[in-house]
């Protein structure tokens, strides 16, 4: 044991004689990290991504990114001697004839999936509980391109095997890519190297696949890591929990054991689905040919609700002056996610606008105090819902017997009715919730015991909350509308126009509460009762 | 009665709660116990996967539940993997919750804005530097050096030029000439009327010229489904009509909407419908749009016999095939 | 080349496994309960007829009559809720009573495979009556199914892909149609059912015509459908082979919420 410390010693004086990291490193050893399971959501993006780097690296020693023809003689008997492009040859190789090269290929696109999954389910615990407010705007854009990166990553990544499903894929990318007004062609020409599907394609998105994209996806996670280390997490609100600090264990011992356990949980999780579940069979769907085509043709789930806007499509293109306007296309392809793309990135700045709320934050929302935040989240997600259902709808038919045109004219009508219930609804939950948290404070939880009094009366038997729970639920601020001046300084009539008063009218929407019950307020009641 | 005369105060962090490892040794010894297993168990499953690797050949399956039949060694293999990964990190997981300290700290936060001097020494040092600079004064290097910046930007466009030919008139071309045989796909074998029952379809390309190979990139052109109806069945205008040969009727496999290949054709119904995005098209009405999202008929083909009773093109397609783009003029 | 010619032994010994089953077919996706399931109860090929061609001829007007002439009429000449049925041959009635498609349950889009009626010696007599009445397409019969010593899976795969994956999915799981039809499984068809589909088109399906296709190929086919049928699970549970939705679902469901669980028991106080 001496001897050891005599080395570590040494070791850590070597260093610090040369960098002075010591003083740094006393002060983060001992950070401060707070522990709920939603904040480990992050994390299981950081660790897939980290997976997708291993694996990944793996499968490039035997990939082969070319479109070349070549004649098939590997060991899967049924695609034996067909024409095929070395891409998706080499990936016959990676699956059957390099031991593990299945698991790991089949570790790398669950690892994908799971990277982008646990990127929207962070996105939405980031939204729900107000965490992008103030000081953290930048880190929400962050997140907002890494989440646009990913879609894009993860679509090159389906593409690169170039079996029918991936070459349909690219297919729909290149229609889009055509449709675009007055550049579109050139664009898809230079793209693929000419003629739709060329030889070109494959070796150029593995490159931006394997080194562009991945390097982007660093420096941008190690931004968003060093923000969220510099600006210190946030925390739910509790007893003993601030604005002003922040509650939880320290990075040295417990945090880095936690957070080092479940990287290798996040790992073992992806290898146990590589292990007991198929993903992408590309044996069985052949090489690519633009003449052939399979039945349920999807992308992954990131791209399906894509898909299902593009499916759902109103047939409308317009022909000026001998040019063609793909609006069928351009509406669902590119309109639609760049404006829900760019009102997401944007909605931090949107909803400080809107509730004039200037403040830092770090305490955050339960969702159900924010009902106006929450209700447009859920707005958001069922319109997503919606659009994803109708990519899955040829599946979901043969499933559950129903039509493609009824799903397909569910998700017309639906997409554009079901967002704005939902809005309403949550908002109501939303209201009802915090009805309850009222009612739990004043007059305490309801036990479910009956008791029948002297004079015959049966009450049940209320059981008060702790102070600690009472803080819990009434320590969030009661928002107040922005009132909005009726005259300037100078007499000037309604001085911030017409924009003023869509403030004041979001704003006046925003701070629609059920108001926390006061101390005050409870031993009024408690003195009328008794 | 306001709301804001008192809220419910701070009761401050709760006391910490012993764990059964803080005041039983024993415990602490089982906990210590537990995670050492877990870890023996992460080093059995990584020799689990070393065995599964080298010495279980990958022609053995058997039948699990749910399942199915399953091929052993990716499975053990996998699971090996998946252990070993996983004990290892219920392992640390175990150790960080029941036997490092579970006392939660307080940090201070502390606000980040800069004090109001520093700020103002910030804003006068940047001045001052500027100043000296002369970036005030000297608007014409500001300007120069901006568009300097600006036309820079250009040289790595440019060079991206090269990345493929411009597009010409590629898309509206395909191979289909006057007289050019339909022949099967795959197989390449020419087609007579008479090969096709009523209901029959077939997918055809376009006959290769002597030394020709044919490259996807033609496929992605030249793919066409040929379908035979009753005559009596079509409801075409004279010209359309003409274009078919005895009741058979040929269109261009490439959908209108975004290429995909639609070739669901069902006899009843005479429907064609494109499994990507459901676009439907009615053949007994030259593919006309009955459903889904395509805005275009698909392009049809002219056929007719030739002197050896042939299946042949009578004229190229009048129109491009494939997705719409700008330069299409209907 | 050695490991090569050990994949190859490897496949041809999978294909004749004794697990190697209808029981493979059934494939459940496991956290949304959603079981992709074919009937494996299927009948079992004819036998070769003994029965002079007259009485069977007779024996299938009389059960034709009784049970098809209702809907068809009593000339096969067809009605408003039927097809007429001249010229169809015995290779569609095959197929259609056979498979048990015929006669309908129910007025419903499409007639769905399910325990057949009529039994074989009944099937064959309707057959042999409704192809008496005006010629077509000849049943399958054994000695025609020669697709293991005659087919090429490869070349077979190809044909699939390019005729019949657009309805039936890249590994012959079927798919939806229009307004609610649907392009059936192919998993645990007989091979003659099969060949006779092609020939005839029953339904939505279009026919494939011997100079298109020729009975080469479409032996070709068969033994494709076969080997994908009898295909093992190489990367694990095959998830209806359906492609991308099922998976997307067990990455929200299995993968994502396991670790969710984890981390919820991970940031639990130990007690």
């Amino acid at each position: 044991m001496k001897k050891a410390e005599l080395i570590g010693g040494n070791v850590a004086s070597y260093v610090d004689d040369r960098t002075g990291a010591a003083k740094w490193l006393r002060k983060n050893l001992t950070k401060v990290f707070p522990d709920h399971w939603s904040f480990m959501l992050g994390e299981i993006v950081l660790y897939s991504f980290i997976i997708l780097l291993l694996s990944g690296t793996f499968l490039t020693f035997w990939f082969d990114p070319s479109q070349r023809e070549v004649v098939y003689e590997g060991s899967y008997e049924p695609l034996q001697d067909i024409k095929m492009s070395a891409a998706y040859a080499s990936t016959l190789h990676i699956s059957f004839d390099v031991r593990g090269g299945l698991l790991m290929r089949q570790i790398h696109h669950w690892a994908a999936l799971l990277f982008m999954a646990g990127m929207i389910a962070h996105l939405m615990r980031v939204f729900f509980t107000g965490a992008f407010r103030k000081p953290r705007e930048a880190n929400w854009l962050i997140g907002v391109g890494l989440v646009t990166l990913g879609i894009v990553e993860g679509f090159l990544g389906y593409s690169l095997p170039d079996d029918l499903l991936s070459g349909t894929g690219i297919r729909i990318a290149e229609a889009i890519i055509q449709a675009l007004p007055v550049v579109g062609s050139y664009l898809a020409f230079f793209a693929f190297g000419g003629a739709f599907p060329g030889e070109a394609f494959i070796p150029r998105i593995y490159t931006v696949h394997v080194l562009l994209l991945p390097g982007a996806f660093l420096a941008l996670i190690t931004i968003h890591l060093m923000l969220v280390w510099y600006q210190k997490h946030t925390q739910y609100p509790g007893p003993g929990r601030t604005e002003k600090n922040v509650v939880g264990y320290p990075l040295m011992p417990v945090y880095m054991a936690k957070a080092g356990g479940f990287f290798f949980i996040v790992f073992g999780v992806t290898a146990l689905l590589g292990a007991v579940a198929s993903i992408n069979p590309i044996w069985l769907y052949g090489p690519y040919n633009p003449g052939q085509i399979s039945a349920g043709s999807q992308p992954d789930f990131y791209m399906g609700w894509l898909d299902g806007l593009v499916r759902m499509a109103p047939p409308i293109e317009s022909y000026i002056f001998g040019y063609t306007i793909s609006w069928n296309i351009l509406i669902p392809g590119l309109i639609i996610p760049g404006i829900l793309f760019t009102l997401m990135a944007l909605y931090p700045f949107i909803e400080s606008w809107m509730t004039g709320d200037k403040e830092e934050h770090h305490l955050l929302d339960r969702p159900r105090n924010n009902p106006n935040r929450t209700a447009i989240g859920a707005m958001s997600l069922s319109f997503v819902l919606v659009t994803l259902i109708n990519g899955g709808n040829d599946i979901i038919a043969t499933s559950f017997d129903l039509t493609i045109n009824q799903i397909m004219w569910f998700s017309r009508i639906g997409v554009i009715v079901i967002p704005p219930l939902v809005f309403v609804i949550t908002k109501r939950i939303c209201l009802s919730l915090q009805r309850a948290d009222r009612e739990k404070v004043l007059h305490g939880r309801e036990t479910g015991r009956l008791v029948m009094l002297p004079h015959g009366e049966f009450v049940e038997i209320h059981e008060e909350l702790t102070p600690a729970q009472k803080f819990t639920l009434t320590q969030h601020e009661q928002p107040r509308a922005l009132i909005l001046p009726a005259t300037d300084a100078n007499g000037v009539l309604n001085p911030q126009g017409i924009k003023g008063k869509i403030r004041a009218r979001f704003s006046q929407a925003h701070v629609e509460q059920v108001p926390a019950p006061t101390e005050s307020e409870a031993k009024a009641l408690e003195g009328g009762h008794h | 009665m306001s709301n804001e005369i008192q809220k419910f105060q701070d009761p401050g962090l709760p006391e910490h709660v012993h764990r059964k490892t803080d005041v039983d040794p024993k415990a602490a010894d089982r906990a210590e116990r537990q995670v050492a297993i877990l870890f023996v168990l992460s080093a059995l499953s990584t020799f689990l996967a070393i065995y599964a690797y080298i010495f279980i050949k990958d022609d053995i399956f058997f039948f699990l539940p749910i399942m199915g039949s399953t091929n052993a060694h990716q499975l053990f293999l996998g699971l090996g993997m998946a252990f070993s990964l996983l004990f290892i990190g219920l392992g640390m997981a175990h150790w960080a919750k029941n036997l490092m300290p579970d006392t939660e700290v307080i940090a201070e936060r502390h606000e980040f804005r800069s004090p109001d001097e520093d700020r103002e020494d910030f804003v006068r040092t940047v001045k001052e530097q500027a100043g000296a600079a002369g970036l005030g004064r000297r608007s014409l290097i500001k300007r120069t050096l901006g568009l300097a910046l600006g036309v820079s930007a250009l040289t790595p466009i440019v060079l991206l030029r090269d990345l493929g030919p411009l597009p010409g008139k590629e898309l509206e071309k395909t191979s289909w000439k006057t007289g050019t045989r339909l022949v099967t796909d795959p197989g390449d074998r020419p087609i007579r009327p008479e090969d096709l029952e009523v209901g029959a379809v077939a997918q055809v390309l376009p006959e290769l010229e002597s030394g020709k190979v044919r490259h996807l990139y033609d496929i992605a052109k030249d793919a066409v489904l040929l379908i035979r109806l009753r005559p009596s069945e079509f409801q075409l205008n004279p010209e359309r009509l003409s274009w078919t040969h005895d009741g058979i009727i040929a269109f261009s496999k490439i959908c209108s909407h975004m290429g995909c290949a639609v070739a669901l054709y069902e006899q009843q119904t005479k429907h064609l419908l494109c499994p990507c995005h459901q676009s439907t098209f009615d053949v007994t009405r030259a593919a006309k749009v009955i459903f889904g999202p395509s805005a275009r008929p698909l392009p049809q083909l002219a056929i007719t016999v030739d002197a050896e009773g042939y299946l042949v093109a009578q004229q190229p397609f009048n129109e491009p095939v494939g997705p719409s783009y700008w330069e299409r003029s209907s | 080349m050695e490991k090569m010619n050990s994949r190859i032994k490897k496949l041809s010994r999978y294909r004749r496994h004794r697990f190697a089953g209808p029981a493979l077919l059934v494939v459940a996706l496991i956290t949304m309960g959603t079981t992709f399931q074919v009937a494996s109860a299927l009948p079992n090929s004819s036998k070769m007829e003994t029965t002079p061609k007259s009485t069977l001829i007779e024996e299938g007007k009389r059960i034709y009559n009784f049970g098809c002439s209702t809907c068809h009429g009593l000339n096969l000449e067809g009605g408003g809720i039927a097809p007429a049925l001249i010229g169809v041959g015995a290779a569609s009635v095959d197929f259609q009573v056979g498979t048990g498609r015929m006669p309908m349950a129910d007025m419903s889009q499409q007639a769905m495979r399910k325990q057949p009626i009529y039994n074989e010696e009944e099937t064959a007599a309707l057959a042999a009556y409704v192809a008496s009445l005006a010629p077509g397409p000849d049943i399958i019969n054994e000695a025609q199914l020669t697709y293991e010593r005659d087919g090429n899976t490869a070349e077979g795969g190809e044909l699939f892909r390019t005729n019949c994956a657009m309805c039936h999915n890249f590994a012959g799981q079927g798919g939806a149609l229009t307004q609610g039809k649907y392009a059936p499984t192919l998993m645990g068809v007989d091979a003659k059912y099969i060949y006779e589909a092609m020939i005839t088109g029953p339904q939505s399906m279009p026919v494939f015509s011997d100079k298109t296709i020729t009975p080469q190929e479409k032996l070709s086919i068969i033994k494709w459908v076969k080997a994908a049928e009898n295909e093992p699970n190489l990367g694990g549970a095959a998830l209806g082979r359906v492609g991308p939705v099922t998976e997307g679902l067990l990455v929200w469901t299995l993968g994502l919420g396991l670790l969710i669980g984890i981390a919820v028991w991970l940031t639990m106080k130990a007690k």
